[in-house]
Protein backbone atom coordinates (compact mmCIF):
# COMPACT_ATOMS: atom_id res chain seq x y z
CA UNK A 1 0.00 0.00 0.00
CA UNK A 2 1.12 3.45 -0.50
CA UNK A 3 1.21 6.23 1.71
CA UNK A 4 -1.22 8.47 0.28
CA UNK A 5 -3.73 9.18 3.16
CA UNK A 6 -6.94 7.29 2.28
CA UNK A 7 -9.35 10.11 1.31
CA UNK A 8 -7.36 10.68 -1.77
CA UNK A 9 -8.07 8.43 -4.10
CA UNK A 10 -6.04 7.49 -6.81
CA UNK A 11 -5.92 10.33 -10.22
CA UNK A 12 -5.78 7.23 -12.42
CA UNK A 13 -7.17 3.42 -12.01
CA UNK A 14 -7.07 1.06 -14.84
CA UNK A 15 -9.13 -1.62 -13.63
CA UNK A 16 -8.59 -5.58 -15.04
CA UNK A 17 -8.50 -3.84 -18.36
CA UNK A 18 -8.90 -6.20 -21.40
CA UNK A 19 -8.57 -5.14 -24.94
CA UNK A 20 -8.47 -7.32 -27.90
CA UNK A 21 -7.76 -6.58 -31.52
CA UNK A 22 -10.62 -7.66 -33.53
CA UNK A 23 -9.25 -9.78 -36.66
CA UNK A 24 -11.17 -11.18 -39.30
CA UNK A 25 -11.19 -14.48 -37.78
CA UNK A 26 -10.67 -13.85 -34.42
CA UNK A 27 -9.64 -11.29 -31.93
CA UNK A 28 -6.09 -10.83 -30.60
CA UNK A 29 -5.50 -10.36 -27.21
CA UNK A 30 -3.12 -7.22 -26.34
CA UNK A 31 -4.05 -6.79 -22.88
CA UNK A 32 -4.93 -9.24 -20.48
CA UNK A 33 -6.59 -7.77 -17.48
CA UNK A 34 -3.76 -5.22 -16.43
CA UNK A 35 -4.70 -3.13 -13.29
CA UNK A 36 -2.39 -0.36 -12.17
CA UNK A 37 -3.22 2.87 -9.91
CA UNK A 38 -1.50 5.73 -9.80
CA UNK A 39 -1.54 8.21 -7.07
CA UNK A 40 -1.54 12.56 -7.49
CA UNK A 41 1.99 13.50 -7.68
CA UNK A 42 3.22 10.20 -8.69
CA UNK A 43 5.64 9.13 -11.09
CA UNK A 44 4.35 5.16 -12.34
CA UNK A 45 6.44 3.54 -14.79
CA UNK A 46 5.46 1.41 -16.95
CA UNK A 47 8.38 -1.36 -18.41
CA UNK A 48 8.90 -4.30 -20.56
CA UNK A 49 9.75 -5.05 -23.99
CA UNK A 50 8.98 -4.11 -27.10
CA UNK A 51 5.17 -5.60 -27.93
CA UNK A 52 4.32 -5.89 -24.53
CA UNK A 53 1.33 -3.48 -24.62
CA UNK A 54 2.71 -0.39 -23.10
CA UNK A 55 1.67 2.01 -25.69
CA UNK A 56 -1.65 0.06 -26.39
CA UNK A 57 -2.25 1.19 -22.34
CA UNK A 58 -1.02 4.65 -22.79
CA UNK A 59 -4.07 4.84 -25.65
CA UNK A 60 -6.45 3.17 -24.04
CA UNK A 61 -5.93 5.21 -20.80
CA UNK A 62 -6.10 8.65 -23.69
CA UNK A 63 -9.16 7.23 -25.52
CA UNK A 64 -7.07 7.19 -28.93
CA UNK A 65 -6.67 3.10 -29.50
CA UNK A 66 -6.94 2.15 -32.79
CA UNK A 67 -10.43 1.98 -34.23
CA UNK A 68 -10.27 -1.82 -34.60
CA UNK A 69 -9.18 -1.98 -30.99
CA UNK A 70 -11.98 -3.77 -28.51
CA UNK A 71 -12.20 -2.98 -25.02
CA UNK A 72 -13.60 -6.70 -23.86
CA UNK A 73 -13.67 -5.97 -20.41
CA UNK A 74 -12.21 -3.65 -17.48
CA UNK A 75 -12.26 -0.25 -17.07
CA UNK A 76 -10.23 3.11 -16.76
CA UNK A 77 -11.26 5.36 -13.99
CA UNK A 78 -9.69 9.26 -14.47
CA UNK A 79 -10.43 10.72 -10.57
CA UNK A 80 -12.90 8.04 -9.65
CA UNK A 81 -14.90 8.33 -12.72
CA UNK A 82 -15.07 5.92 -15.37
CA UNK A 83 -13.81 7.14 -18.24
CA UNK A 84 -13.71 4.33 -20.28
CA UNK A 85 -16.46 4.14 -22.71
CA UNK A 86 -16.11 8.43 -22.70
CA UNK A 87 -18.32 10.05 -25.62
CA UNK A 88 -16.37 12.11 -27.97
CA UNK A 89 -17.25 15.17 -26.80
CA UNK A 90 -17.32 14.97 -22.98
CA UNK A 91 -13.85 13.00 -23.63
CA UNK A 92 -12.71 16.30 -25.55
CA UNK A 93 -13.29 18.09 -22.60
CA UNK A 94 -10.99 15.45 -20.44
CA UNK A 95 -8.03 16.12 -22.94
CA UNK A 96 -5.93 19.09 -22.02
CA UNK A 97 -6.90 20.21 -18.73
CA UNK A 98 -7.57 16.50 -17.53
CA UNK A 99 -4.93 14.80 -19.16
CA UNK A 100 -2.35 15.33 -21.84
CA UNK A 101 0.33 12.97 -23.73
CA UNK A 102 4.36 13.25 -24.29
CA UNK A 103 4.37 11.46 -27.21
CA UNK A 104 7.42 8.92 -28.30
CA UNK A 105 8.47 10.75 -31.76
CA UNK A 106 9.19 14.61 -31.30
CA UNK A 107 9.83 14.31 -35.44
CA UNK A 108 6.00 13.51 -36.06
CA UNK A 109 4.02 14.51 -33.25
CA UNK A 110 4.02 18.17 -33.84
CA UNK A 111 2.24 19.32 -37.28
CA UNK A 112 4.81 19.75 -40.08
CA UNK A 113 2.06 22.90 -41.35
CA UNK A 114 1.62 25.11 -38.58
CA UNK A 115 4.15 27.40 -36.62
CA UNK A 116 5.75 26.37 -32.76
CA UNK A 117 3.65 29.16 -31.21
CA UNK A 118 0.24 28.58 -33.08
CA UNK A 119 0.33 24.95 -31.75
CA UNK A 120 0.70 26.07 -28.54
CA UNK A 121 -1.27 28.82 -28.05
CA UNK A 122 -4.02 27.21 -29.64
CA UNK A 123 -4.40 24.76 -26.65
CA UNK A 124 -4.00 27.80 -24.57
CA UNK A 125 -7.01 29.38 -25.86
CA UNK A 126 -9.39 26.25 -26.48
CA UNK A 127 -8.70 25.40 -22.90
CA UNK A 128 -8.45 28.17 -20.98
CA UNK A 129 -10.12 30.87 -22.78
CA UNK A 130 -7.29 33.10 -23.54
CA UNK A 131 -7.47 35.81 -26.24
CA UNK A 132 -4.64 36.10 -28.32
CA UNK A 133 -2.68 37.91 -27.12
CA UNK A 134 -2.48 36.22 -23.55
CA UNK A 135 -1.90 33.38 -25.19
CA UNK A 136 1.02 34.61 -26.90
CA UNK A 137 2.62 35.85 -23.71
CA UNK A 138 1.69 32.92 -21.92
CA UNK A 139 3.45 30.50 -24.76
CA UNK A 140 6.58 32.10 -24.55
CA UNK A 141 6.52 31.53 -20.78
CA UNK A 142 5.67 28.07 -21.36
CA UNK A 143 8.94 28.17 -23.93
CA UNK A 144 11.12 30.10 -21.26
CA UNK A 145 9.73 27.19 -18.50
CA UNK A 146 10.60 23.90 -20.75
CA UNK A 147 14.40 25.85 -21.40
CA UNK A 148 14.34 27.10 -25.11
CA UNK A 149 17.00 29.74 -25.69
CA UNK A 150 15.17 32.94 -27.69
CA UNK A 151 11.47 31.74 -27.40
CA UNK A 152 10.28 34.94 -29.65
CA UNK A 153 12.18 33.31 -32.67
CA UNK A 154 11.23 30.03 -32.01
CA UNK A 155 7.35 30.63 -32.25
CA UNK A 156 7.87 32.08 -35.78
CA UNK A 157 9.57 28.73 -36.65
CA UNK A 158 8.08 25.44 -38.31
CA UNK A 159 8.89 21.88 -36.46
CA UNK A 160 11.27 20.61 -38.56
CA UNK A 161 13.51 23.99 -38.30
CA UNK A 162 13.86 22.87 -34.82
CA UNK A 163 16.20 19.86 -33.14
CA UNK A 164 14.39 16.92 -31.44
CA UNK A 165 15.41 17.69 -28.45
CA UNK A 166 13.79 20.95 -28.90
CA UNK A 167 10.85 19.17 -30.73
CA UNK A 168 10.73 17.48 -27.51
CA UNK A 169 10.77 20.23 -25.28
CA UNK A 170 7.89 22.08 -27.24
CA UNK A 171 5.92 18.46 -26.93
CA UNK A 172 6.26 18.95 -23.28
CA UNK A 173 5.08 22.37 -22.76
CA UNK A 174 1.92 21.64 -25.07
CA UNK A 175 1.14 18.46 -22.39
CA UNK A 176 1.74 20.50 -19.60
CA UNK A 177 0.17 23.80 -20.76
CA UNK A 178 -3.25 23.44 -19.45
CA UNK A 179 -2.32 22.27 -15.77
CA UNK A 180 -3.46 18.45 -16.47
CA UNK A 181 -3.62 16.05 -13.40
CA UNK A 182 -2.12 13.80 -15.53
CA UNK A 183 0.65 12.75 -18.44
CA UNK A 184 0.97 9.69 -20.81
CA UNK A 185 4.74 9.66 -21.61
CA UNK A 186 5.24 7.26 -24.18
CA UNK A 187 8.80 6.50 -24.19
CA UNK A 188 9.49 10.47 -24.42
CA UNK A 189 13.36 10.19 -24.57
CA UNK A 190 13.91 6.77 -27.13
CA UNK A 191 14.29 9.04 -29.94
CA UNK A 192 16.64 11.59 -28.62
CA UNK A 193 20.37 11.54 -28.12
CA UNK A 194 22.31 10.41 -24.83
CA UNK A 195 23.22 13.98 -24.06
CA UNK A 196 19.40 15.38 -25.59
CA UNK A 197 17.93 12.29 -23.34
CA UNK A 198 19.00 13.08 -19.43
CA UNK A 199 18.43 16.97 -20.47
CA UNK A 200 14.75 15.98 -21.14
CA UNK A 201 14.10 13.36 -18.73
CA UNK A 202 15.02 16.31 -16.13
CA UNK A 203 12.87 18.88 -17.48
CA UNK A 204 9.89 16.32 -16.97
CA UNK A 205 10.86 15.27 -13.42
CA UNK A 206 11.14 19.26 -12.96
CA UNK A 207 8.23 19.94 -15.14
CA UNK A 208 5.94 16.91 -13.25
CA UNK A 209 7.22 18.46 -9.61
CA UNK A 210 6.19 21.76 -10.44
CA UNK A 211 2.98 21.30 -11.16
CA UNK A 212 2.47 17.89 -9.18
CA UNK A 213 0.95 15.61 -12.07
CA UNK A 214 0.84 12.20 -12.22
CA UNK A 215 2.75 10.73 -14.90
CA UNK A 216 1.68 7.49 -16.48
CA UNK A 217 5.61 7.44 -17.40
CA UNK A 218 6.54 3.97 -20.49
CA UNK A 219 9.51 2.52 -20.89
CA UNK A 220 11.88 -0.48 -22.35
CA UNK A 221 14.38 1.20 -19.93
CA UNK A 222 14.87 0.46 -16.33
CA UNK A 223 17.51 2.96 -16.27
CA UNK A 224 15.09 5.76 -17.15
CA UNK A 225 12.40 4.23 -14.53
CA UNK A 226 15.01 4.07 -11.63
CA UNK A 227 16.11 7.62 -12.09
CA UNK A 228 12.42 9.28 -12.70
CA UNK A 229 9.52 6.51 -11.23
CA UNK A 230 8.46 6.27 -7.80
CA UNK A 231 6.24 3.04 -8.51
CA UNK A 232 6.77 0.70 -11.37
CA UNK A 233 4.59 -2.03 -13.16
CA UNK A 234 6.45 -4.32 -15.18
CA UNK A 235 4.59 -5.61 -18.01
CA UNK A 236 4.74 -8.70 -20.59
CA UNK A 237 2.56 -10.17 -22.94
CA UNK A 238 -0.56 -7.55 -21.75
CA UNK A 239 -0.33 -9.12 -18.55
CA UNK A 240 0.69 -6.94 -15.21
CA UNK A 241 3.75 -9.64 -13.48
CA UNK A 242 4.15 -6.84 -10.73
CA UNK A 243 3.88 -3.87 -9.17
CA UNK A 244 6.08 -1.94 -6.77
CA UNK A 245 8.02 0.69 -5.07
CA UNK A 246 10.93 1.52 -7.66
CA UNK A 247 13.58 0.99 -4.93
CA UNK A 248 12.17 -2.28 -3.83
CA UNK A 249 11.29 -3.50 -8.03
CA UNK A 250 14.79 -2.72 -8.98
CA UNK A 251 16.46 -4.17 -5.43
CA UNK A 252 14.42 -7.17 -4.32
CA UNK A 253 12.76 -7.97 -7.58
CA UNK A 254 9.72 -10.64 -7.01
CA UNK A 255 9.85 -12.03 -10.56
CA UNK A 256 12.54 -14.03 -12.92
CA UNK A 257 11.55 -11.65 -15.49
CA UNK A 258 12.27 -8.57 -13.74
CA UNK A 259 15.37 -10.20 -12.99
CA UNK A 260 16.00 -10.54 -16.03
CA UNK A 261 15.21 -7.47 -17.39
CA UNK A 262 17.70 -5.73 -15.22
CA UNK A 263 20.10 -7.73 -15.96
CA UNK A 264 19.46 -6.95 -19.29
CA UNK A 265 19.81 -2.94 -18.44
CA UNK A 266 23.46 -1.15 -19.03
CA UNK A 267 24.45 0.72 -15.46
CA UNK A 268 25.93 3.51 -15.18
CA UNK A 269 27.46 2.26 -11.94
CA UNK A 270 28.97 -0.40 -13.60
CA UNK A 271 30.00 0.56 -17.24
CA UNK A 272 30.53 -2.22 -19.40
CA UNK A 273 29.52 -4.67 -17.22
CA UNK A 274 27.96 -7.94 -18.58
CA UNK A 275 24.86 -7.45 -20.53
CA UNK A 276 22.60 -10.47 -20.45
CA UNK A 277 19.64 -10.78 -22.69
CA UNK A 278 16.07 -11.96 -21.55
CA UNK A 279 16.67 -15.58 -21.75
CA UNK A 280 14.84 -17.33 -24.97
CA UNK A 281 13.46 -20.38 -22.06
CA UNK A 282 11.86 -17.29 -19.57
CA UNK A 283 9.58 -15.96 -22.47
CA UNK A 284 8.54 -18.97 -24.17
CA UNK A 285 6.94 -19.87 -20.78
CA UNK A 286 5.43 -16.07 -20.32
CA UNK A 287 4.16 -16.83 -23.23
CA UNK A 288 2.61 -20.07 -22.82
CA UNK A 289 1.70 -18.78 -19.41
CA UNK A 290 -0.51 -15.94 -21.76
CA UNK A 291 -1.57 -18.54 -24.21
CA UNK A 292 -2.86 -21.14 -21.28
CA UNK A 293 -5.40 -17.09 -20.09
CA UNK A 294 -6.36 -16.98 -23.03
CA UNK A 295 -7.86 -19.98 -22.94
CA UNK A 296 -9.08 -20.02 -19.71
CA UNK A 297 -10.47 -17.02 -20.44
CA UNK A 298 -11.96 -18.53 -23.37
CA UNK A 299 -13.83 -21.49 -21.61
CA UNK A 300 -15.18 -19.01 -19.34
CA UNK A 301 -16.94 -17.36 -21.61
CA UNK B 1 -1.00 34.17 -62.16
CA UNK B 2 -1.86 33.35 -58.16
CA UNK B 3 0.14 30.01 -58.50
CA UNK B 4 3.28 30.96 -58.17
CA UNK B 5 2.65 32.84 -54.68
CA UNK B 6 0.47 30.30 -53.69
CA UNK B 7 2.96 28.02 -54.22
CA UNK B 8 5.75 29.36 -52.13
CA UNK B 9 3.37 30.39 -48.86
CA UNK B 10 0.91 27.23 -48.57
CA UNK B 11 3.60 24.97 -48.70
CA UNK B 12 6.61 26.23 -47.69
CA UNK B 13 7.35 27.51 -44.29
CA UNK B 14 10.86 28.35 -45.10
CA UNK B 15 12.99 29.53 -48.86
CA UNK B 16 13.98 26.25 -48.58
CA UNK B 17 10.60 24.80 -50.30
CA UNK B 18 11.18 27.99 -52.85
CA UNK B 19 14.57 27.30 -53.51
CA UNK B 20 13.73 23.80 -54.47
CA UNK B 21 11.26 24.90 -56.92
CA UNK B 22 13.71 26.96 -58.82
CA UNK B 23 15.85 24.55 -59.10
CA UNK B 24 13.23 22.35 -60.75
CA UNK B 25 13.34 23.02 -64.42
CA UNK B 26 10.39 21.81 -65.12
CA UNK B 27 8.18 23.95 -62.78
CA UNK B 28 10.66 27.03 -63.66
CA UNK B 29 9.68 26.52 -67.73
CA UNK B 30 5.71 25.76 -67.07
CA UNK B 31 5.58 28.50 -64.86
CA UNK B 32 7.42 30.58 -67.56
CA UNK B 33 4.62 29.71 -69.74
CA UNK B 34 1.75 29.63 -68.03
CA UNK B 35 3.19 33.50 -66.52
CA UNK B 36 3.10 34.04 -70.87
CA UNK B 37 -0.33 32.98 -71.31
CA UNK B 38 -1.91 34.12 -68.01
CA UNK B 39 -0.02 37.70 -68.83
CA UNK B 40 -1.47 37.94 -72.44
CA UNK B 41 -5.04 37.19 -70.72
CA UNK B 42 -5.18 39.45 -68.34
CA UNK B 43 -3.99 42.36 -70.27
CA UNK B 44 -5.47 41.53 -73.35
CA UNK B 45 -7.39 44.64 -74.43
CA UNK B 46 -3.82 46.46 -73.75
CA UNK B 47 -1.64 43.79 -75.61
CA UNK B 48 -4.13 42.83 -78.67
CA UNK B 49 -3.47 44.98 -81.54
CA UNK B 50 -6.66 44.80 -83.18
CA UNK B 51 -10.06 44.23 -81.85
CA UNK B 52 -10.39 40.51 -82.24
CA UNK B 53 -14.23 40.13 -83.35
CA UNK B 54 -13.67 43.26 -85.82
CA UNK B 55 -13.95 42.00 -89.51
CA UNK B 56 -12.14 43.12 -92.24
CA UNK B 57 -13.64 41.78 -95.57
CA UNK B 58 -10.87 43.80 -97.78
CA UNK B 59 -8.25 41.78 -95.78
CA UNK B 60 -9.04 38.26 -95.69
CA UNK B 61 -6.45 35.50 -95.54
CA UNK B 62 -3.67 37.05 -94.82
CA UNK B 63 -0.66 35.31 -94.75
CA UNK B 64 2.00 35.56 -90.86
CA UNK B 65 4.75 37.69 -91.01
CA UNK B 66 6.95 35.08 -91.90
CA UNK B 67 5.31 34.92 -95.71
CA UNK B 68 6.03 37.17 -98.42
CA UNK B 69 2.80 38.27 -98.85
CA UNK B 70 2.05 39.41 -95.23
CA UNK B 71 0.45 42.82 -94.17
CA UNK B 72 2.32 45.01 -91.48
CA UNK B 73 0.39 45.13 -88.47
CA UNK B 74 -0.95 41.55 -88.36
CA UNK B 75 1.36 39.53 -87.19
CA UNK B 76 0.03 36.23 -87.47
CA UNK B 77 -1.99 36.87 -90.26
CA UNK B 78 -5.94 37.14 -90.62
CA UNK B 79 -8.35 34.96 -91.21
CA UNK B 80 -11.63 34.28 -93.18
CA UNK B 81 -13.45 37.27 -92.25
CA UNK B 82 -10.17 39.22 -91.78
CA UNK B 83 -9.84 39.27 -88.42
CA UNK B 84 -6.33 39.61 -86.40
CA UNK B 85 -5.58 36.15 -85.51
CA UNK B 86 -3.10 37.81 -83.20
CA UNK B 87 -6.04 39.72 -81.28
CA UNK B 88 -8.25 36.56 -81.48
CA UNK B 89 -5.40 34.29 -79.80
CA UNK B 90 -4.51 36.64 -77.18
CA UNK B 91 -9.05 36.95 -76.31
CA UNK B 92 -8.69 33.26 -76.50
CA UNK B 93 -6.26 32.49 -73.70
CA UNK B 94 -8.13 34.71 -71.50
CA UNK B 95 -11.09 31.96 -71.93
CA UNK B 96 -9.16 28.81 -71.54
CA UNK B 97 -7.30 30.47 -68.55
CA UNK B 98 -10.81 31.73 -67.14
CA UNK B 99 -11.98 28.13 -67.95
CA UNK B 100 -9.53 26.47 -66.66
CA UNK B 101 -8.58 27.95 -63.26
CA UNK B 102 -12.18 28.27 -62.49
CA UNK B 103 -13.45 24.22 -63.53
CA UNK B 104 -10.38 23.28 -61.45
CA UNK B 105 -11.41 25.18 -58.34
CA UNK B 106 -15.04 24.32 -58.96
CA UNK B 107 -13.59 20.39 -59.38
CA UNK B 108 -11.07 20.95 -56.60
CA UNK B 109 -13.55 22.62 -54.40
CA UNK B 110 -16.07 19.68 -54.57
CA UNK B 111 -13.49 16.41 -55.08
CA UNK B 112 -11.43 18.31 -52.13
CA UNK B 113 -14.72 18.44 -49.23
CA UNK B 114 -15.56 14.56 -50.11
CA UNK B 115 -12.47 13.34 -50.45
CA UNK B 116 -11.37 14.73 -46.87
CA UNK B 117 -14.26 13.36 -45.37
CA UNK B 118 -14.32 9.83 -46.71
CA UNK B 119 -10.88 9.63 -45.61
CA UNK B 120 -11.25 11.23 -42.25
CA UNK B 121 -14.52 10.29 -41.09
CA UNK B 122 -14.03 6.52 -43.12
CA UNK B 123 -17.29 3.87 -42.48
CA UNK B 124 -20.11 4.48 -44.17
CA UNK B 125 -19.21 8.39 -45.50
CA UNK B 126 -16.26 6.50 -46.97
CA UNK B 127 -18.50 3.80 -48.33
CA UNK B 128 -21.12 6.15 -50.11
CA UNK B 129 -18.83 8.41 -51.20
CA UNK B 130 -16.12 5.78 -52.83
CA UNK B 131 -19.02 4.39 -54.39
CA UNK B 132 -20.31 7.60 -56.08
CA UNK B 133 -16.70 7.82 -57.43
CA UNK B 134 -16.67 4.48 -58.82
CA UNK B 135 -20.04 4.46 -60.77
CA UNK B 136 -19.05 8.14 -62.20
CA UNK B 137 -15.77 7.14 -63.13
CA UNK B 138 -17.81 4.40 -65.45
CA UNK B 139 -19.18 6.97 -67.56
CA UNK B 140 -17.39 8.09 -70.47
CA UNK B 141 -15.90 11.82 -69.44
CA UNK B 142 -16.13 13.76 -72.84
CA UNK B 143 -19.19 12.13 -73.75
CA UNK B 144 -20.60 12.99 -70.41
CA UNK B 145 -19.29 16.57 -70.79
CA UNK B 146 -20.90 16.82 -74.28
CA UNK B 147 -24.30 15.63 -73.17
CA UNK B 148 -24.08 17.67 -70.15
CA UNK B 149 -23.23 21.02 -71.64
CA UNK B 150 -26.25 19.98 -74.72
CA UNK B 151 -28.61 19.70 -71.99
CA UNK B 152 -27.66 23.00 -69.37
CA UNK B 153 -26.98 24.69 -73.07
CA UNK B 154 -24.03 26.16 -74.30
CA UNK B 155 -21.81 29.02 -72.86
CA UNK B 156 -18.68 29.37 -70.48
CA UNK B 157 -21.05 28.80 -67.18
CA UNK B 158 -21.79 25.19 -68.49
CA UNK B 159 -18.45 24.32 -69.69
CA UNK B 160 -17.09 25.12 -65.94
CA UNK B 161 -19.79 23.24 -64.31
CA UNK B 162 -19.48 20.40 -67.03
CA UNK B 163 -15.59 19.64 -66.24
CA UNK B 164 -16.56 19.91 -62.28
CA UNK B 165 -19.16 17.58 -62.43
CA UNK B 166 -17.42 15.01 -64.39
CA UNK B 167 -13.52 15.29 -62.79
CA UNK B 168 -14.01 16.45 -59.25
CA UNK B 169 -13.62 12.11 -58.91
CA UNK B 170 -10.33 13.11 -59.45
CA UNK B 171 -9.42 15.30 -56.76
CA UNK B 172 -11.99 12.69 -54.64
CA UNK B 173 -9.96 9.99 -54.78
CA UNK B 174 -6.26 11.24 -54.61
CA UNK B 175 -7.66 13.50 -51.46
CA UNK B 176 -9.14 10.42 -49.38
CA UNK B 177 -5.84 8.61 -49.82
CA UNK B 178 -3.83 11.27 -48.91
CA UNK B 179 -5.72 12.06 -45.83
CA UNK B 180 -6.09 8.48 -45.02
CA UNK B 181 -2.31 8.34 -44.31
CA UNK B 182 -2.62 11.71 -42.14
CA UNK B 183 -4.68 10.18 -40.37
CA UNK B 184 -2.15 7.83 -39.45
CA UNK B 185 0.35 10.64 -38.74
CA UNK B 186 1.05 10.97 -34.73
CA UNK B 187 0.71 14.54 -35.09
CA UNK B 188 -3.40 13.45 -35.61
CA UNK B 189 -2.92 11.79 -32.25
CA UNK B 190 -1.40 14.25 -30.50
CA UNK B 191 -4.38 17.11 -31.73
CA UNK B 192 -7.20 14.63 -30.22
CA UNK B 193 -4.39 14.22 -26.95
CA UNK B 194 -4.96 18.28 -26.47
CA UNK B 195 -8.66 18.22 -27.24
CA UNK B 196 -9.12 19.60 -30.55
CA UNK B 197 -12.65 18.29 -32.02
CA UNK B 198 -12.90 16.16 -35.86
CA UNK B 199 -14.06 18.51 -37.71
CA UNK B 200 -10.86 20.82 -36.15
CA UNK B 201 -8.59 18.46 -37.03
CA UNK B 202 -9.85 17.63 -39.95
CA UNK B 203 -10.19 21.50 -41.54
CA UNK B 204 -7.09 22.81 -39.50
CA UNK B 205 -4.69 20.22 -39.05
CA UNK B 206 -4.76 17.66 -41.60
CA UNK B 207 -6.24 19.99 -44.59
CA UNK B 208 -2.99 21.75 -44.04
CA UNK B 209 -1.02 19.30 -44.52
CA UNK B 210 -2.98 17.84 -48.05
CA UNK B 211 -2.51 21.35 -49.58
CA UNK B 212 0.95 20.33 -51.31
CA UNK B 213 -1.03 17.98 -53.32
CA UNK B 214 -3.85 20.04 -53.85
CA UNK B 215 -1.41 22.50 -55.66
CA UNK B 216 -0.19 19.81 -57.83
CA UNK B 217 -3.63 17.95 -58.65
CA UNK B 218 -5.14 21.71 -59.63
CA UNK B 219 -2.41 22.26 -61.75
CA UNK B 220 -2.82 19.22 -63.94
CA UNK B 221 -6.86 19.65 -63.89
CA UNK B 222 -6.04 23.03 -65.02
CA UNK B 223 -4.07 21.38 -68.17
CA UNK B 224 -7.22 18.78 -68.59
CA UNK B 225 -10.08 21.99 -68.37
CA UNK B 226 -7.72 23.51 -71.27
CA UNK B 227 -8.54 20.49 -73.67
CA UNK B 228 -11.69 19.98 -72.62
CA UNK B 229 -12.50 23.59 -73.21
CA UNK B 230 -11.06 23.41 -76.75
CA UNK B 231 -12.67 20.25 -77.51
CA UNK B 232 -16.17 21.82 -76.27
CA UNK B 233 -15.67 25.05 -78.55
CA UNK B 234 -14.99 23.13 -81.44
CA UNK B 235 -18.06 21.24 -81.32
CA UNK B 236 -19.51 24.56 -80.74
CA UNK B 237 -20.65 23.88 -77.03
CA UNK B 238 -19.00 26.92 -75.64
CA UNK B 239 -19.27 30.18 -76.39
CA UNK B 240 -20.65 32.18 -79.89
CA UNK B 241 -18.54 31.13 -82.88
CA UNK B 242 -17.71 34.85 -83.57
CA UNK B 243 -16.29 35.24 -80.04
CA UNK B 244 -12.79 33.64 -80.32
CA UNK B 245 -12.05 30.57 -78.44
CA UNK B 246 -8.92 28.53 -79.49
CA UNK B 247 -11.28 25.26 -80.04
CA UNK B 248 -13.81 27.64 -82.31
CA UNK B 249 -10.80 28.52 -84.04
CA UNK B 250 -9.26 25.37 -84.66
CA UNK B 251 -13.02 24.25 -85.71
CA UNK B 252 -13.38 27.26 -88.11
CA UNK B 253 -9.93 26.82 -89.58
CA UNK B 254 -10.45 23.51 -90.39
CA UNK B 255 -12.45 24.44 -93.28
CA UNK B 256 -9.61 26.53 -94.98
CA UNK B 257 -6.88 24.17 -94.16
CA UNK B 258 -5.86 23.83 -97.90
CA UNK B 259 -5.63 28.21 -98.59
CA UNK B 260 -4.59 29.25 -95.00
CA UNK B 261 -3.24 26.24 -92.67
CA UNK B 262 -2.09 28.73 -90.19
CA UNK B 263 -5.51 29.02 -89.01
CA UNK B 264 -6.01 26.13 -87.84
CA UNK B 265 -2.02 25.22 -86.95
CA UNK B 266 -1.69 28.48 -84.73
CA UNK B 267 -4.68 28.02 -81.85
CA UNK B 268 -3.81 24.01 -81.77
CA UNK B 269 0.54 25.38 -80.88
CA UNK B 270 -1.44 27.38 -78.22
CA UNK B 271 -3.44 24.30 -76.90
CA UNK B 272 -0.38 22.24 -76.91
CA UNK B 273 1.67 25.23 -75.29
CA UNK B 274 -0.34 25.85 -72.35
CA UNK B 275 -1.27 22.41 -71.67
CA UNK B 276 2.64 21.00 -71.97
CA UNK B 277 3.20 23.86 -69.69
CA UNK B 278 0.59 23.10 -66.84
CA UNK B 279 1.62 19.02 -67.00
CA UNK B 280 5.12 19.93 -66.65
CA UNK B 281 4.66 22.14 -64.12
CA UNK B 282 2.32 19.69 -62.59
CA UNK B 283 4.67 16.69 -62.48
CA UNK B 284 7.98 19.45 -61.35
CA UNK B 285 5.58 20.36 -58.10
CA UNK B 286 4.83 17.11 -57.49
CA UNK B 287 8.83 16.52 -57.59
CA UNK B 288 9.92 19.24 -55.65
CA UNK B 289 6.78 19.61 -53.12
CA UNK B 290 7.12 15.90 -52.08
CA UNK B 291 9.79 16.28 -49.61
CA UNK B 292 7.43 18.90 -48.08
CA UNK B 293 4.57 16.29 -48.06
CA UNK B 294 7.04 13.17 -46.71
CA UNK B 295 8.48 15.84 -44.24
N1 LIG C 1 -2.87 -0.57 -34.56
C1 LIG C 1 -2.61 -1.84 -34.23
N2 LIG C 1 -3.20 -2.86 -34.90
C2 LIG C 1 -2.93 -4.13 -34.58
N3 LIG C 1 -2.08 -4.51 -33.62
C3 LIG C 1 -1.46 -3.56 -32.91
C4 LIG C 1 -1.67 -2.17 -33.19
N4 LIG C 1 -0.90 -1.47 -32.34
C5 LIG C 1 -0.24 -2.36 -31.59
N5 LIG C 1 -0.57 -3.61 -31.91
C6 LIG C 1 -0.06 -4.84 -31.28
O1 LIG C 1 -0.26 -4.71 -29.90
C7 LIG C 1 0.83 -5.27 -29.19
C8 LIG C 1 1.35 -4.25 -28.22
O2 LIG C 1 1.88 -3.17 -28.90
P1 LIG C 1 2.43 -1.88 -28.16
O3 LIG C 1 1.44 -1.43 -27.16
O4 LIG C 1 2.83 -0.91 -29.18
O5 LIG C 1 3.73 -2.46 -27.41
P2 LIG C 1 4.90 -1.66 -26.70
O6 LIG C 1 4.54 -0.23 -26.66
O7 LIG C 1 4.99 -2.27 -25.36
O8 LIG C 1 6.12 -1.93 -27.50
C9 LIG C 1 1.86 -5.67 -30.24
O9 LIG C 1 1.78 -7.07 -30.41
C10 LIG C 1 1.42 -4.98 -31.48
O10 LIG C 1 1.71 -5.77 -32.60
MG1 LIG D 1 5.55 1.43 -27.51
Amino acid sequence: MTATPPAVGPTLSVRDLHLAIAGRRRDTPILRGVSLDIAPGEVHGLVGESGAGKTMIGKAVLGIQPSRARIAAGSVLFDGRDITHLPERERRRLMGRGMGLIPQDPMTSLNPAHRIGAQIADVLRLHLGLDRAAAGARTLELLNEVHIRAPERVVRQYPHELSGGMRQRVSIAIAFACRPKLIVADEPTTALDVTVQRQVLALIKRMQAQEDASILFVTHDLGVVAKICDRVTVLHGGRVLETGATRRIVEAPGHDYTRALIAATPRHDRPGGLLRPVPEALTARLDAEALAYDAARGSHG
Amino acid sequence: MAEAAAVTGAASPTGGTARRLLANPRVVLGGAVLVFFALAALFAPLIAPHDPVEQDLLLQYVPPAWSDKAEAGYLFGTDNLGRDILSRLIYGARVALFVAVAAAAAAGLLGTALGLLAGYLGGWVDTVISRLVEIWMAFPAVLLSIVLVAVMGTGLHSVIIAIAVIDWTRFCRVVRAETMAQKQQDYVASAVTVGLGRMRILWREILPNVLPLLIVLFTLEMGIAVIVEAILSYVNLSLASDFPTWGGMISDGRKYVNQAPWLMILPILCVIALVLALNALGDGLKDALDPVMRR
